[in-house]
C-alpha cells in the first residue's frame, strides 16, 4: 500500500520527467556520453588515459563502470552514441532519449532509498518527505534539464542513511563506501562517518571495538579494492588520482556558487576599490572570476590568496563542533542532520564547489524537516534558495517558465504540507479538550462540532502553525526582488554594462541564505540534546 | 456523557477521515488555494509539453496548424480590418487564410502585437511566411499559454466554485480537488493546443464559463459568454444554409436555457431578454463587417468550406467510418450530404434537447452538451479529430458522476487522434500525457480509485437497474482489459510496423472503427442517462407531492 502511494508520486515526477526530455541540456550530456564511448570503446586500462576529448573521465572507477553498464544497452539502441570519434557532439533523438531515459531509470535508487528511509514513518510525514524528495525541483533542474546523475548518487547516500537510523551500521558504512567510489564529491561526509561509526560501532570494550573495527575496515577495504584494484593492477592509479582531483582549477566555479567565498572575494574587491579611491596604487590581478577557468595566479587584489589547504583547514574546521558532538552524542536519528551538516561545510568552505552541490545537503535534510515546525520553516528557506540559486544552470529563455513554476510549485506544496502537518498535530489535541469541556452546552450535533473544529482549527494554526517570521518573508521577497532586478531592469536600465551584476547579486544573496542555514544546523546540533 | 462520547467519535472520525485521505494537505486551506496549486502544476505540464515539436513544423510549402496562426498573426497586424476576410493581392485566400469567426481574428491581432514587439520579422507582411525561429516559437507558445491563463484557468475556477456550492455537503473535500485536476489536466486538449498548435482552450474556457454562468442561474451573462465561444471557433460548419453558425454545444444551451424560460412567469420576455444578447452580442463582434451586406457575406462564405468534403482523413464518425461500406462521396452530391448530416445531426439531438426542454435541470443540461456535442461529432459536415475535445469538456466537467467513463472517453478520443500526434511528433508527449492522466485518475484515495474497487459513485443517485447492467457490462473488468490490451497492441503495431502497400490507411481505419464503436455506445449510454434523469426526478416529485 505504502509503496504503492510511494510509486504513485515517483510516476507523476517520471511523466514530467519524460516531458522534459527535449528540453535544454548542458554540456555535461557530452560528457556523460562521451563517458559511455571511452568506457565501451577502450579497454580499461586507457579509460583514465584516454584524451581524445577535453570531457576526459574524472568520476572514480565505480561510477565507470556504471557507464559501461549503461553503454551496453546504448550500443544496442544506437552504436553511433559509443562511438569515440564519430560519436563526439553526437545529439540525435537517439543519444539524447536514451541517455535521459538512463537517468529517468535510475532515480529508481532514489525512490528505493526514499522508500526505506521514510518507512517507519508516520504516512503524513511520508507524503511530505516524498513531495520534497521525488518532486524536488532541484533535482528536476540539475538531473533532467542539466543533465547528471545525482538522482541515482542520492540513492546510494540516502539508503546508507536509512540503514544508519535502522542503527545497521556496517550496511550504512559499507553503502557510503560504494557511494564514495561513485562520486568521490560525497567524502566531505566521510569524517562524520569516521567518528559516527568508530564510537557508535567500534566503540565499547576492547575485543569487541576491535573485532569491529577490522570488520569496518575489511569492508571498507573490500569496497576500494573492487573499485580501484583493476587500476592498481594496470598500473594506472597515479592517473586515476590526477584525473579525479583536477586542483587546477580556480577557488570558484564560472558562476559562483553561493558560499563563503562570494563574501570574500566581494571584500576584497570592495577594500581595493576604497584604498584606489584614496589614491594607493592597486593593480588589477591578470586573473578574473567571472571568466570560468583560473590559473595559478593570485586573483586577489590586497586579501591573501586561498589555496586548496587553506579551504581544506576551513572544512575541517567547521565540521569540527559537529564531530564532537558525534564523538560525545551518537545517536542514530541524529545521522542525516550530521550528514547535510557536513555537506553544508563542504558547500560553504570547499574548493571550487558547484552550485549544484547545494542538493547534497538539501536531499538529507528533507526527512529531518518533518521533524519539528522550526525545522519545516528552516528548512522551506534553504529549499527555496537552493532552488533559486540552480537557476543559472538554465538560461535560455525556453527553460525560463519551467524553472519558475518548478519553484513556484515547490513553495506552495511545501506551505500546503508543513501548515496542514504542523497545525494538524496541535489542532486535533485542542479541539478534543476544547469539545470535551464544550460539550454539555452543545446541543446541535454534527454541523455544530464542525464549525467549531474548523474554527478551533484555524485559530491553533494562528498561534502555533506555520507562519514564517518577518525576517524570513521579507528574504524571500528579496529573491523576488533580485529575480526581477537581474532580469528585467538591468538589461534595459544598464543594458551590456556590468553583466556580471545579475549573477553576482544572485549569489551573494544566496550565500546569505545558505550561511543562515549553516549556523542554523550547527545550532540545532549542538542544542538538541539527549 | 453519551453526548461528550458521541462527540469524541465524531471528531475522531473527522480525524481518521483526515488521516485517510492523502490530500487533506492539499485541500485543507479551501477550494481556491487548492486551485492554485493544481494549476501552477498544470501550467508546468503545459509549458513542457511545449518544448515538443507542433503541427508542421519543418514541412514547406504549406507547413501545419502553427503557421497557420501566425500566418492570421501576419495578416491582422498588418491589413486593415475590413481586409482580413478578403482574396487580395496582400492577402492570399489560398494559403492559410482566415477561416474562423471574427473574434479568432481579434486574437490573432492581439497576440501578432505582442509578437511584432519582440521579434518583429516573425509576423512581417510576405517575407514571414513559413518563418521559423527559436524565439518564434517560444513567443507562440507563450501567446496560448497566456489564453490559457487568462481564459480557461479562470473558467475552470468559476465552474468548480459554482458546481460544488450545488453539491454541497456531498463527498469530500480532495474530490474537488480531483475534480479540478481532471479537468485541467485532460491530456487531449494540452497536446491539441500546445503540442499541435491551436486556441481550443479559449473557446472551450468561454464555453465553461458560459456552463458554471448557468449552473449559477446567470443567465444573460450565460448566453454572452456562449455567443463568444461560438465567435471564437465554429468547430464546424455549413449547418444550417441560411444561418451558416452553429456549434456543438448549441442545441444545449438553446434548449436548456428556452426550457427554462417556459417555466418563468413571463416567457416571451424572457426568450426576447435573451435573444437581444445574443444579438447584441454578435453585433459586436461583427461590428466591423456590418456596414454592408457584402462584407458580412464575405466573412460567411469564408467560414464555410464549401469546396471541402464531408469527411477528412481518418475521423472516427458516422460517415468516414461507414464510407468503408457506403461510398458516400461517390453515390452523392455534396450538397445532398450536407442536408443528410444536417439531418441526422438534429434527429440525434431531438431527444436530449427534447428533455431539457421538459425538464430543465442542471445536471441534465451538463449531459445535454454531452450528447448535443457527441452528436455533432458524430454526424455533422466535415468533422475533424480534434473535434472530440468538444464532448470531452462537459464530460471532464461531470468526472464525480461519471468517472469511468471519463477514463475511457479520453483513452478512446486519445486514440482516435495518435495518428494525427504521430505526424507532429508528439509520440513522448503523448505517452507522458497518458500516463499522468491515468495516474491523476488513480490518485490513491481519489473517486477514480474508489469507484474501481467496489462502491460505485452511482450508487448514491440510484439509478435505474438497465443503467447498472449496461454499466456493469461495458466497465466490466474483462471488457476493459481486452480494450485496453487491443489499444496498445495497436499504437505498438502503428508505431513499429508499416502497412500493407495494398492498404496503406489499413491501420488508422482499425483505430477509427475502434474508437467510432465506442463512441457510438457512449452516446446511446449518456442520452439513457440523460433520460433515466428526468424519470427518476419526476418519480422523486411524484413521491414529494404524495408525501
Amino acid at each position: 500500500m505504502v509503496k504503492a502511494q510511494l510509486l504513485w508520486f515517483l510516476g507523476i515526477a517520471t511523466t514530467i520527467k519524460l516531458l522534459l526530455i527535449p528540453s535544454y541540456h548542458s554540456t555535461d550530456f557530452e560528457v556523460h556520453r562521451h563517458w559511455l564511448a571511452i568506457t565501451n570503446s577502450l579497454p580499461l586500462s586507457q579509460w583514465y588515459s584516454d584524451e581524445t576529448s577535453q570531457w576526459t573521465l574524472d568520476y572514480p572507477p565505480f561510477f565507470a563502470y556504471f557507464e559501461r553498464f549503461l553503454s551496453v544497452f546504448a550500443r544496442l539502441v544506437d552504436p553511433q552514441i559509443v562511438d569515440l570519434h564519430h560519436g563526439l557532439n553526437y545529439k540525435a533523438n537517439s543519444a539524447i532519449y536514451f541517455q535521459r531515459i538512463s537517468v529517468i531509470v535510475s532515480d529508481l535508487f532514489l525512490f528505493y532509498g526514499v522508500y526505506r528511509l521514510t518507512s517507519n514513518l508516520a504516512s503524513s510525514k511520508q507524503n511530505l518527505v516524498w513531495v520534497l524528495v521525488l518532486w524536488s525541483p532541484g533535482l528536476m533542474i540539475v538531473d533532467h534539464m542539466h543533465f547528471q546523475y545525482n538522482g541515482f548518487l542520492f540513492g546510494w547516500l540516502l539508503l546508507s542513511i536509512s540503514f544508519l537510523a535502522q542503527k545497521r551500521d556496517l550496511m550504512g558504512g559499507f553503502l557510503f563506501a560504494v557511494l564514495l567510489c561513485f562520486k568521490h564529491l560525497f567524502a566531505v561526509a566521510a569524517p562524520v562517518y569516521f567518528v559516527y561509526l568508530l564510537r557508535h560501532y567500534c566503540w565499547g570494550g576492547l575485543v569487541r571495538g576491535f573485532v569491529r573495527l577490522s570488520v569496518m575496515g575489511a569492508v571498507v577495504v573490500a569496497v576500494f579494492a573492487a573499485a580501484y584494484g583493476p587500476f592498481v593492477y594496470h598500473g594506472q592509479i597515479q592517473q586515476v588520482i590526477r584525473r579525479m582531483f583536477p586542483f587546477g582549477r580556480g577557488l570558484c566555479h564560472a558562476y559562483w556558487a553561493p558560499n563563503f567565498w562570494v563574501f570574500y572575494i566581494m571584500l576584497d574587491k570592495g577594500i581595493a576599490f576604497l584604498l584606489r579611491k584614496f589614491g594607493f596604487n592597486i593593480p588589477v590581478p591578470a586573473a578574473s572570476f567571472t571568466g570560468g577557468l583560473v590559473g595559478d595566479t593570485s586573483p586577489f587584489c590586497i586579501l591573501p590568496q586561498i589555496t586548496p589547504v587553506t579551504t581544506f583547514i576551513m572544512v575541517l574546521l567547521a565540521l569540527s563542533p559537529c564531530l564532537i558532538k558525534a564523538w560525545r552524542d551518537p545517536r542514530p536519528l541524529m545521522i542525516a542532520r550530521l550528514v547535510a551538516y557536513a555537506y553544508t561545510c563542504g558547500f560553504l568552505f570547499g574548493w571550487h564547489v558547484h552550485e549544484k552541490a547545494s542538493l547534497h545537503f538539501v536531499i538529507p535534510l528533507a526527512v529531518v524537516a518533518v521533524e519539528s515546525l522550526e525545522d519545516a520553516k528552516h528548512y522551506f528557506l534553504l529549499s527555496v534558495v537552493s532552488c533559486y540559486s540552480l537557476f543559472p544552470l538554465l538560461y535560455e529563455a525556453q527553460e525560463y517558465p519551467i524553472k519558475v513554476l518548478l519553484l513556484l510549485l515547490h513553495s506552495i506544496l511545501m506551505w500546503f504540507c508543513f501548515s496542514a502537518q504542523f497545525s494538524n498535530n496541535i489542532a486535533t489535541k485542542v479541539t478534543l479538550q476544547a469539545d470535551k469541556k464544550t460539550s454539555q452546552s452543545l446541543v446541535k450535533k454534527k454541523k455544530a462540532s464542525q464549525s467549531e473544529l474548523k474554527g478551533s482549527s484555524r485559530t491553533t494554526a494562528e498561534k502555533g502553525g506555520f507562519v514564517l517570521g518577518w525576517v524570513a518573508k521579507s528574504y524571500l521577497f528579496g529573491i523576488l526582488v533580485v529575480e526581477i532586478w537581474g532580469r528585467f531592469f538591468h538589461p534595459y536600465l544598464l543594458g551590456d554594462k556590468f553583466p556580471f551584476v545579475p549573477l553576482m547579486l544572485m549569489s551573494e544573496y544566496c550565500a546569505l541564505g545558505i550561511s543562515y542555514s549553516w549556523i542554523w544546523q550547527l545550532k540545532q546540533i549542538l542544542l538538541l540534546s539527549p | 456523557m453519551e453526548k461528550v462520547r458521541r462527540l469524541e467519535d465524531e471528531v475522531n472520525a473527522e480525524n481518521d477521515d483526515n488521516e485517510d485521505d492523502p490530500w487533506w494537505w492539499l485541500v485543507q486551506k479551501g477550494i481556491k488555494p487548492s486551485f492554485i496549486c493544481i494549476s501552477v502544476f498544470a501550467l508546468l505540464v503545459r509549458v513542457a509539453v511545449g518544448l515538443h515539436p507542433y503541427s508542421g513544423a519543418n514541412t514547406p510549402p504549406k507547413f501545419g496548424d502553427y503557421e497557420a496562426q501566425r500566418h492570421w498573426m501576419e495578416i491582422t497586424i498588418n491589413l486593415p480590418v475590413k481586409d482580413w476576410y478578403r482574396n487580395s493581392s496582400v492577402n492570399d485566400l489560398s494559403y492559410w487564410g482566415l477561416d474562423y469567426p471574427p473574434l479568432t481574428a481579434y486574437q490573432s491581432y492581439i497576440h501578432g502585437v505582442f509578437l511584432k514587439i519582440f521579434r518583429p520579422d516573425s509576423v512581417a507582411l510576405f517575407t514571414s511566411r513559413g518563418h521559423e525561429s527559436y524565439l518564434g516559437k517560444l513567443l507562440m507558445r507563450w501567446t496560448v499559454l497566456s489564453s490559457d491563463v487568462l481564459i480557461f484557468f479562470p473558467a475552470v475556477l468559476f465552474f468548480v466554485l459554482v458546481y460544488h456550492a450545488i453539491q454541497s455537503g456531498k463527498g469530500r473535500k480532495s474530490d474537488v480537488a480531483w475534480h479540478i485536476a481532471m479537468i485541467l489536466l485532460n491530456p487531449c486538449l494540452i497536446l491539441i493546443d500546445h503540442g499541435h498548435f491551436q486556441y481550443n482552450c479559449i473557446s472551450l474556457g468561454l464555453t465553461m464559463a458560459a456552463v458554471a454562468a448557468v449552473l449559477a442561474q446567470k443567465d444573460l451573462p450565460a448566453s454572452v459568454l456562449y455567443c463568444l465561444a461560438l465567435n471564437h471557433k465554429q468547430m464546424d460548419l455549413p449547418l444550417f444554409s441560411c444561418f451558416k453558425m452553429s456549434a456543438y454545444f448549441a442545441p444545449a444551451f438553446f434548449s436548456y436555457l428556452f426550457g427554462k424560460c417556459l417555466r418563468h412567469k413571463n416567457p416571451l420576455l424572457e426568450v426576447v431578454k435573451l435573444g437581444l444578447m445574443v444579438i447584441g452580442t454578435f453585433a459586436i463582434v461583427w461590428w466591423p463587417y456590418l456596414h454592408s451586406k457584402d462584407a458580412a457575406f464575405g466573412v460567411l462564405s469564408r467560414l464555410a468550406p464549401f469546396e471541402r468534403g464531408i469527411y477528412e482523413d481518418y475521423v472516427a464518425n458516422f460517415w468516414c467510418t461507414t464510407s468503408v461500406l457506403v461510398k458516400w462521396k461517390k453515390l452523392f452530391t455534396t450538397q445532398s450530404l450536407r442536408t443528410f448530416s444536417l439531418a441526422a445531426t438534429v434527429l440525434t439531438c431531438l431527444p436530449s434537447m427534447a428533455q431539457q426542454m421538459l425538464a430543465p435541470s442542471t445536471k441534465g443540461f451538463l449531459y445535454g452538451l454531452l450528447n448535443s456535442s457527441f452528436s455533432f461529432y458524430l454526424f455533422s459536415f466535415q468533422v475533424h479529430e480534434k473535434s472530440i475535445l468538444l464532448p470531452l469538456l462537459p464530460l471532464s466537467l461531470l468526472a464525480l458522476e461519471e468517472p469511468r467513463s471519463l477514463l475511457s472517453l479520453t483513452h478512446f478520443a486519445m486514440f482516435s487522434m495518435f495518428p494525427l500526434l504521430c505526424r507532429d511528433k508528439l509520440v513522448l508527449a503523448y505517452i507522458a500525457l497518458y500516463a499522468l492522466f491515468v495516474l491523476l485518475y488513480f490518485a490513491p484515495g481519489g473517486p477514480g480509485g474508489r469507484c474501481n474497487s467496489s462502491k460505485t459513485l452511482d450508487q448514491s443517485h440510484k439509478a435505474k437497474a438497465s443503467i447498472k447492467s449496461i454499466s456493469s457490462i461495458a466497465f466490466h473488468p474483462l471488457v476493459i482489459g481486452i480494450l485496453c490490451l487491443f489499444s496498445v497492441i495497436l499504437h505498438v503495431i502503428y508505431l513499429t510496423t508499416h502497412p500493407p502497400k495494398k492498404y496503406p490507411f489499413l491501420f488508422e481505419a482499425v483505430i477509427m472503427l475502434l474508437c467510432f464503436s465506442q463512441f457510438i455506445l457512449f452516446t446511446f449510454y449518456f442520452n439513457l442517462k440523460q433520460w433515466m434523469l428526468s424519470k427518476h426526478l419526476t418519480s422523486k416529485d411524484r413521491q414529494k407531492k404524495l408525501i
